[in-house]
């Protein structure tokens, strides 16, 4: 486990970079599990969270004030 | 009423199914990190090439879980906003702030590191890599930290300070609630409990390893380090679950006595160490609480106060208004009933306040603010038809907390003996290791149900309320069709499922795969 391959790169951001770059290049199971974290991601944001959980409040509300009163009207406690 | 219960019923299930997927991920990240962590210290001291083997196949496994668990917890975010509207709104800051401080701190921590220790093995130094792999460990406990305590927030609420103009409660001390009894034994006991699964999942591989006579000497190093976080990690667990149980006595007094299924309390109460609830039973009538029991005398007593001679109020005591000081001494608290009527003048106040508000009256609206904050307590109270309302689901709730305490039980056992075969393989014969080796894998799955058991007891204990006292869930959850939340609840069961599915089998091949290859290499 000696630190015996350098960081390419000649500034800090290019050495980061690199640095992902070759432990991307050099994983075997990693890509299999990067495939379906990428997968996953896309589902859950792209799929699930536009076509099924839009914010809900932001639906029926436009601003904060609009938000407290449609919240106080579904909790029953606004004028009467 | 019934399309909004079974709306609410739906919102419930759908949260409970994701919470409880999400759940499956986290508690073998958490445990997993440490044993990793521990071997590779182990590695660094001794330089032994075969403990860095060791480390790299359960780094791999460690990986492996990691990767498909990441994100899993966004989507019971993702429901927040969606299905439970008002509740996010009435929480306000006080649950996004712990949850971006997780966001920010803990997850990008556990982030940087564990690229660090992936790729960085020839890349960076021993010790840079020996310290990222213990920071990525530390990142996953800060992460849960941060969810448990606001989860904690809902059992016990406390710092914060209802504002009626903007609807919203608004935070007033961060420490007290980061720091509040409910957040650090719930921290505790969940991040320990996760030490365990860790220390058992470690044990029930080996097991399988070794029932096919692969990878003896990795087998012999891992099962040492496994067996020993995981005794240390149950021995905990049960220090803070004693802990846990003081705390839900203190502030959740319903969740206890549904707990034990205990109707009517008592001084010098016994536990029931094992029983069958008669499902005829509720809090308004007069029948028998068990169909069948054997209880321990003084136990719940002593469980709740440490006092064996404390009274320990029942549910249906609890609805009257009785409960006990810090010194286990009875006293009258206000009544369901008074609750319920406090509650209710309290929306009455609301409403009036709104009317204030907008007509510009400033010293009613001063006014009628104390007097909301005064009571406000009880405000979620207004919002039930009954006081047994506030009862929760029992036998689901007893069942629950004596199958979770009778595996914790068991683990303490298994652990110690799993940790003295570790030292002393010589011991198991070989028809006797088939067994053993055969309860160790077993035991993987029993310890995953016993974790998930302590989850429903804490949210099906806590019942009906979203936040406790404050908000049911009737209130809490937006005005959508039952039918919307039902298709999601699908959606995500099929595909929490698939995930399931695939972390098993690439968890699996690599326990599989790596067992003959890596492994013979360093040995």
């Amino acid at each position: 486990m000696n630190a015996n391959e350098t960081l390419r790169g000649n500034n800090w951001w290019q050495k980061v970079l690199y640095f992902y770059v070759d432990g991307f290049k050099s994983m075997t199971v990693g890509r299999t599990l990067w495939a379906i974290i990428i997968l996953k991601i896309i589902i859950f944001f792209l799929i699930v969270k536009l076509a099924f959980f839009p914010d809900f409040l932001n639906s029926v509300a436009g601003n904060d004030e609009e938000k407290a009163d449609y919240v106080r009207h579904e909790m029953g406690v606004d004028r009467k | 009423m019934n399309e909004l219960t079974t709306l609410v019923d739906w919102s419930r299930a759908q949260f409970a199914l994701t919470a409880i997927y999400h759940w499956l991920f986290v508690p073998l990240t958490l445990g997993l990190g440490v044993i990793v962590a521990i071997m590779e210290t182990l590695y660094y001291r001794t330089r032994d090439e075969k403990w860095l083997a060791t480390t790299k196949f359960w780094m791999t496994l460690f990986g492996v879980n990691f990767a498909i668990g990441v994100a899993t917890g966004i989507i019971l975010e993702f429901e927040f906003g969606t299905n439970w509207s008002n509740y996010s709104w009435f929480v306000g800051d006080i649950f996004g702030a712990p949850l971006a401080i997780d966001g920010i701190l803990a997850f990008f921590m556990e982030s940087t590191f564990i690229a660090v220790m992936f790729f960085g093995w020839k890349k960076v130094s021993p010790k840079f890599h020996l310290a990222s792999t213990w920071l990525t460990a530390i990142g996953a406990s800060l992460s849960a930290l941060w969810i448990l305590v606001a989860n904690a927030w809902m059992q016990y609420p406390t710092g914060c300070e209802f504002n009626p103009a903007t609807m919203r409660n608004e935070m007033v001390s961060f420490w007290q609630v980061a720091l509040s009894p409910m957040a650090l034994s719930k921290f505790f006991h969940t991040v320990l409990s996760a030490w365990t699964l860790g220390g058992v999942f470690v044990v029930g591989v080996c097991a399988w390893m070794l029932l096919r006579k692969r990878n003896v000497e990795h087998c012999h190093r891992s099962l040492k380090v496994g067996a020993w976080v995981g005794v240390i990690g149950i021995v905990l667990t049960c220090i803070t679950g004693d802990s846990s149980a003081v705390t839900v006595a203190k502030y959740q007094p319903m969740k206890l006595a549904a707990m034990e299924g205990l109707y009517q309390g008592s001084a010098k109460q016994s536990i029931v160490a094992a029983g069958i609830i008669n499902p005829a039973k509720t809090a308004t009538n007069d029948e028998k609480p068990y169909l069948f029991h054997i209880s321990i005398p003084y136990g719940l007593s002593f469980l709740a106060t440490h006092n064996p001679n404390a009274l320990v109020p029942g549910i249906r005591d609890i609805i009257d208004g009785v409960s006990y000081d810090e010194d286990g001494n009875f006293v009258n608290t206000v009544s369901y009933a008074e609750r319920m009527q406090k509650g209710k003048q309290l929306q009455e106040l609301l409403a009036q306040y709104d009317v204030a508000r907008r007509a510009g009256n400033q010293m009613a609206v001063d006014t009628l603010h104390k007097a909301i904050n005064a009571d406000f307590k009880y405000f979620g109270y207004g919002y039930l038809d009954t006081p047994e309302e506030a009862v929760p689901n029992v036998s689901l709730t007893f069942y629950t907390f004596h199958f979770m305490v009778t595996i914790g039980g068991y683990l303490v056992a298994f652990l110690l003996i799993a940790l003295l075969l570790a030292y002393r393989p010589a011991l198991l014969k070989d028809k006797l290791s088939c067994w053993w080796y055969w309860l160790c894998i077993i035991t993987i799955p029993l310890t995953y149900l016993c974790s998930a058991s302590g989850w429903i007891v804490a949210e099906v204990g806590r019942q009906p309320w979203t936040i406790q006292d404050l908000m049911p869930n009737k209130v809490a959850i937006s005005d959508l069709s039952a039918g919307y939340v039902q298709l999601t609840f699908w959606i995500f069961a099929v595909l929490f499922t698939a995930l399931l599915i695939a972390d098993v089998s690439i968890i699996c091949k690599q326990i599989s795969k790596k067992s003959l290859t890596d492994l013979n290499k360093a040995e």
